[in-house]
């Protein structure tokens, strides 16, 4: 899932300042499983901004609303009822909804209300860790698995590195050195011999050092 | 011989290499640079020019290593992948090749975390061992990574660094072989304190015949002090200082560490220089190049021979 952070409640005040009437938008997708902008997180920022305002002697209106997703069309549609009643919209949703609804509704200002961070996996009831990079080219068959891009903090793709210490990279004792965690894999599986084998450098065209990316099926296209 | 290198050529002939180490100001003084040179004239084969170590910014490695070569060294000149995308490395190594510099060590680089600028973006478009293939292919090859042909070949001798100390220790030999295997022609080690435990990697290394295909320089940093020793025993990541060396420390007084470091350091090159394999010392005397001098007296490796 992408996994996001809340960003503080001054700063999304600070962008909403002038508005009175707004609409919190939240998504029941990525955002809602990683605890960030679904429907109970809605409710809480909600509250905040309210609580905030009426401390400072003012009011806002806001129109809470969990879309199913903020990434398609269809659901960001169901706005446009209501829209015009509103001066601005503040999301929930990662940047790619944030950016969707900027795109559908060119004359409202829309503002993020979190900080889109990573791809990541649910570790533990919530600990959120960062798994994949989108490099556009995945290398996970020839390293046990375990993605040295986007683990390793230096992305070395043929690492690890001389600050791996007991299992921990150098730059964060509470994160794994992912060459340790891919060396301990290869051995698992016995294919130590892959290790010996120089990765070549790697052609980032297919990430985001390739400019824009887009996927197109034309057998799906209407 | 690859390159018009005086530490290549030394090598070669089979003597035991002296190289230290060179850390350029924090400002834009050759002065500083042109001052450290002075205290090394004559007492090692060549200097290596730190790549903005630790992260913190300096002057460029490749502006020092020009003052150094103007001085009649053989400067030694470190590249870190993580400032620089392919395009500017290649860039950067003919320039260097243009400019008569003769010896690259090629170097991933630490995190910027570390640094004076954690903000940086960082680059690793490649890592060392890319970074020596690169070089190599260069250099052989005649062309660019992107394969068109060059005009005029970069003649670098290659150099990398080897950590022996760092986990997990079962592919400290292994990790040399893919240097080795990339093109790597000499190592200079991370500083030893463990020698133990470095003549058992280097077992390793003469069991897999890699010190036939690598001359490996075995390196040393003397302590100035037990707190500059604690402080790379719990602080440095990577380095393996037995306690052995603390309490002898400690067991001298304050004024008196310097020199007793300076002791330890000597004992310690005249281990190394008896293990099969070794072909060399680089000493790192951090901010304390005037000991280098001492140093290779002491081991008895000065005068240097004429190359």
């Amino acid at each position: 899932m992408i996994v996001a952070n809340r960003k503080p409640l001054e700063e999304i005040e600070g962008m909403i300042k002038g508005y009175g009437k707004v609409i919190l938008a939240g998504c029941n997708e990525c955002v809602t499983v990683c605890s960030v902008g679904g429907e109970k997180e809605v409710g809480i920022l909600a509250s905040e901004l309210k609580l905030s305002r009426k401390k400072d002697g003012k009011d806002i209106e806001i129109k809470e609303v969990v879309l199913e997703r903020q990434c398609d069309q269809e659901y960001i549609e169901q706005l446009r009822s209501f829209v015009d009643e509103y001066e601005a919209i503040v999301s929930m949703a990662c940047g790619a909804g944030v950016q969707f609804i900027a795109e559908k509704y060119r004359g409202k200002p829309v503002f993020p209300a979190v900080d889109t961070s990573f791809l990541g996996v649910t570790e533990e009831q919530g600990v959120w860790v960062e798994r994949c990079q989108g490099c556009g080219s995945c290398v996970l068959d020839r390293t046990g698995g375990i993605c040295p891009i986007a683990r390793c903090s230096k992305s070395l793709l043929n690492g690890p590195c001389g600050g791996s210490t007991d299992g921990k990279c150098e730059v964060d004792k509470e994160v794994d050195c992912g060459w340790q965690l891919i060396i301990d894999r290869l051995k698992e599986l016995g294919q130590m011999d892959r290790y010996e084998e120089v990765e070549p450098v790697k052609d980032w065209s297919t990430s985001r050092d390739g400019g824009l990316r887009r996927r197109v099926r034309e057998d799906l296209r209407l | 011989m690859t390159s018009g290198s005086r530490l290549e050529k030394l090598l070669e002939r089979g003597e035991f290499a002296v190289t230290s180490e060179c850390g350029p100001p924090r400002g834009a003084d050759a002065g500083v640079i042109r001052s450290k040179g002075e205290l090394l004239q004559g007492f090692v084969d060549a200097v290596n020019v730190t790549d903005n170590q630790t992260s913190v910014v300096r002057m460029s490695s490749f502006a020092s290593c020009i003052i150094l070569k103007e001085m009649g060294f053989d400067p030694i000149l470190q590249m870190v992948c993580r400032d620089r995308n392919r395009i500017a490395l290649q860039s950067d190594i003919l320039g260097a090749a243009a400019l008569g510099l003769n010896n690259i060590l090629c170097l991933t680089g630490d995190h910027q975390k570390f640094g004076d600028h954690g903000g940086a973006k960082n680059v690793f478009d490649m890592d060392s061992v890319q970074l020596i293939q690169t070089v190599r292919w260069m250099r052989d090859e005649g062309k660019f990574l992107g394969g068109d042909e060059l005009k005029g070949v970069p003649r670098l001798f290659i150099g990398a660094a080897a950590n022996p100390f760092a986990d997990p220790f079962e592919i400290r030999v292994p990790r040399l072989a893919k240097k080795v295997a990339a093109g790597v022609q000499f190592i200079q080690t991370q500083c030893i304190y463990n020698v133990d435990k470095f003549e058992r990697w280097m077992v390793g290394v003469r069991d897999r015949g890699l010190h036939e295909r690598v001359h490996i320089l075995a390196g040393v940093t003397p302590f100035k002090s037990v707190g500059m020793a604690r402080y790379m025993k719990n602080m440095v990541p990577g380095m393996d200082v037995p306690d052995e060396l603390i309490e002898r420390l400690k067991g001298v007084a304050k004024e008196e560490q310097g020199a007793e470091g300076i002791k330890i350091c000597v004992e310690t090159i005249e281990r190394l220089r008896a293990i099969e394999g070794v072909h060399g010392v680089h000493i790192m005397a951090i901010e304390w190049e005037e000991k280098v001098p001492e140093i290779v007296k002491q081991v008895g490796l000065h005068p240097r021979p004429s190359a």
